[in-house]
């Protein structure tokens, strides 16, 4: 076990690096000259998150963005990784299946995030049944391939099977079936791993959107005759309009890019890729760089009008302020 | 009292609702138990489905065992990378939380010109992909700053640039919610900026700062694509998740640890999750969601 040591050593120095340069930039705020103590207060504050945003995101955004207009030798060549992408049928396939995902993935998470959410709304031992569900938004995606693979696991017909699924086809006199090999239905079997995922943070924050609507308004409606649908559909949803929309634009984002569980379970093949798969594919295994920063170009374009949209939003909650 | 006839929560929602819970709940649950069963049991001809280890009644350690300890070349070697991981998520926890507080503190208190416009900047910065940044940013750890391939110095640094768009706009939120007249009250007293900062806005900002904290925590405990890229992927930097990708992607004779080796590394998420969940919440609706 003498490995510890020694990597506790690597974090301990690197904690009291830090340490010192927090300190040092404490030390100059406070003893800056009175008439520009405000500026180096934003100045020193500022800095730190700022040289490292600009490094790590603006500036890579910036290169990657050119990047994309190169070919693997790192020469000009236009528009070439664009028509590849928009050509190539595997270049294709992954851009539909992208758009697959980003379609059904926000719309089954908030659907069964919002269904349960609604059901179980004061039932006894609620907490205890939002955990569940809860639950895997805390594991990894590396690890909730694993345990989906374990589900979709396939043994040759007349074998005993060892995936659930199969089991039950088995026990229902259907053949066994290799969830992620038969294209074009495996990426439905990706997909719902993700929704699996994700329908717990749609329940969660649609479970608190729901517990903010007025009593008074639905009990109105019940006096008014409304059945327990019109309610829902009448005084609910209209109630909880702001936690969907933010809901779906942060499901539809995590959709986008993701890329850990097309990784371990299928590593892409088998028509499967998305584009933040492909992207890194084509970037850190296939040498094509250019085509790599092209995919990541093309998903950037795809968040940006959902960011727009939410930064307007932000932007007039603050000139209500 | 037709009260309860009325109201959505029938006995079709209850039994919808214990369906959802019972199939969401299920997977994780068979790879928990698949995890203790033998290796006989899991691959090879006499292998059958972890129902049946309810019936058979055999569990057993040694997978657990295996996964640990070093043996061999071929050993997955867990302890080493789940040590990794620990060594990564401590240092980039701590660097973005008093990174994103300082710089939120002045977003919401500092006064400068185009301030409203930058934090809307920041905001927005969440709509970069990491996959258009990673390749550039590999570039110039390696041959601007010339960083040694093989240290956890490009994952502490690689983690916190990308975490702190999010970080400050959430702490942000809570900071600016911070009364104008606690912190006039200490500089009429004539405290300092490091001082309201240190011992006024960050101890008021706790709640805020536990739920970032569990999500700074959670997202690079289970981040995969920087681990790739950065780490190198040696047993003296990757994290347990590369680790687990890659003993997951081989098919071989030893894939009967995947089950125990997936659970070494979730259990610590499960454990943050279940002990920490009212802040986990609280995070959750006080803002949204890193992708």
């Amino acid at each position: 076990m003498e490995f510890i040591g020694e990597k506790l050593l690597q974090v301990v120095i690197a904690l009291a690096i830090f340490a010192a340069v927090i300190g040092l930039i404490m030390l100059l705020v406070d003893r800056a000259p009175k008439s520009v103590k405000d500026k180096v207060t934003v100045a020193g504050f500022l800095a730190p998150a700022a040289i490292l945003m600009l490094v790590g995101l603006v500036y890579p955004a910036v290169r990657t963005s050119m990047l994309a207009f190169t070919d693997a030798g790192g020469n000009v060549n236009g528009f070439d990784n664009f028509a590849w992408m928009f050509t190539q049928p595997e270049a294709l396939t992954t851009l539909r299946n992208t758009v697959i995902w980003t379609v059904l993935v926000p719309l089954l998470s908030t659907g069964f995030g919002l269904a349960y959410a609604v059901f179980i709304d004061k039932a006894r031992g609620e907490r205890v049944l939002k955990s569940l569900v809860f639950m895997p938004m805390a594991i990894s995606f590396v690890g909730a391939g694993i345990i989906w693979k374990l589900v979709y696991d396939y043994r040759g017909p007349n074998i005993e099977q060892t995936g659930v699924i199969n089991f039950f086809r088995d026990a229902l006199g259907m053949d066994p079936k290799q969830f992620l090999l038969d294209a074009p239905e495996n990426t439905f079997f990706l997909i719902i791993v993700m929704v699996w995922i994700q329908t717990g943070f749609a329940m969660v924050i649609l479970s608190a959107a729901i517990k903010g609507v007025p009593v008074e308004l639905i009990e109105a409606a019940r006096l008014d005759g409304a059945n327990a649908w019109q309610q829902f559909r009448n005084v609910t949803i209209p109630g909880i309009r702001g936690a969907l929309v933010v809901v779906l634009t942060t499901i539809t984002i995590a959709t986008l890019k993701v890329f850990d569980i097309v990784r371990t379970m299928t590593a892409g093949n088998y028509d499967t890729s998305v584009v933040a798969n492909e992207m890194y594919t084509q970037a850190f295994r296939a040498g094509e760089p250019g085509r790599g920063a092209a995919l990541a170009l093309v998903l950037f374009l795809m968040v940006l009008p959902i960011v727009v949209y939410n930064a307007r939003v932000l932007r007039k909650q603050r000139e209500i302020h | 009292m037709r009260r309860v006839k009325t109201k959505l929560t029938s006995k079709w929602a209850t039994a919808a609702a214990i369906i959802i819970a019972v199939v969401w709940s299920v997977p994780t649950f068979g790879l928990f138990v698949t995890s203790f069963r033998p290796a006989a049991k899991q691959v090879g001809p006499r292998s059958d489905g972890w129902w049946n280890a309810f019936i058979d009644w055999d569990f057993t350690f040694k997978n657990y065992v295996d996964v640990l300890t070093p043996a061999g070349s071929q050993s997955a070697n867990l302890s080493q990378y789940f040590v990794n991981s620990i060594a990564i998520v401590i240092p980039v926890t701590i660097f973005v939380l008093v990174l994103a507080s300082m710089a939120a503190y002045v977003f919401a208190w500092g006064k400068f010109k185009g301030r409203d416009a930058l934090f809307i900047f920041v905001f927005a910065l969440q709509i970069i992909p990491l996959q258009m940044a990673l390749i550039p940013l590999l570039q110039f750890f390696t041959q601007t700053l010339q960083l040694p391939a093989g240290s956890y110095a490009q994952l502490w640094i690689a983690h916190t640039m990308f975490g702190l768009p999010l970080g400050i706009f959430l702490l942000h939120n809570f900071i600016s919610e911070i009364p104008g007249e606690v912190i006039e009250a200490a500089r009429v007293d004539g405290a300092g900026h490091s001082t309201i900062f240190w011992r006024i806005i960050l101890p008021l900002s706790v709640p805020a700062l536990a739920s970032l904290a569990i999500f700074q925590f959670l997202w690079v405990w289970n981040d995969l694509l920087v681990a790739l890229v950065f780490s190198g992927g040696t047993a003296d930097v990757a994290p347990i998740t590369q680790r687990l990708a890659e003993i997951s992607g081989t098919r071989g004779a030893r894939d009967y640890l995947n089950p125990a080796a997936a659970f070494v590394s979730i259990i610590v998420p499960l454990l943050v999750f279940f002990g920490l969940q009212r802040y986990f919440v609280r995070g959750l609706l006080s803002g949204g969601l890193k992708g």
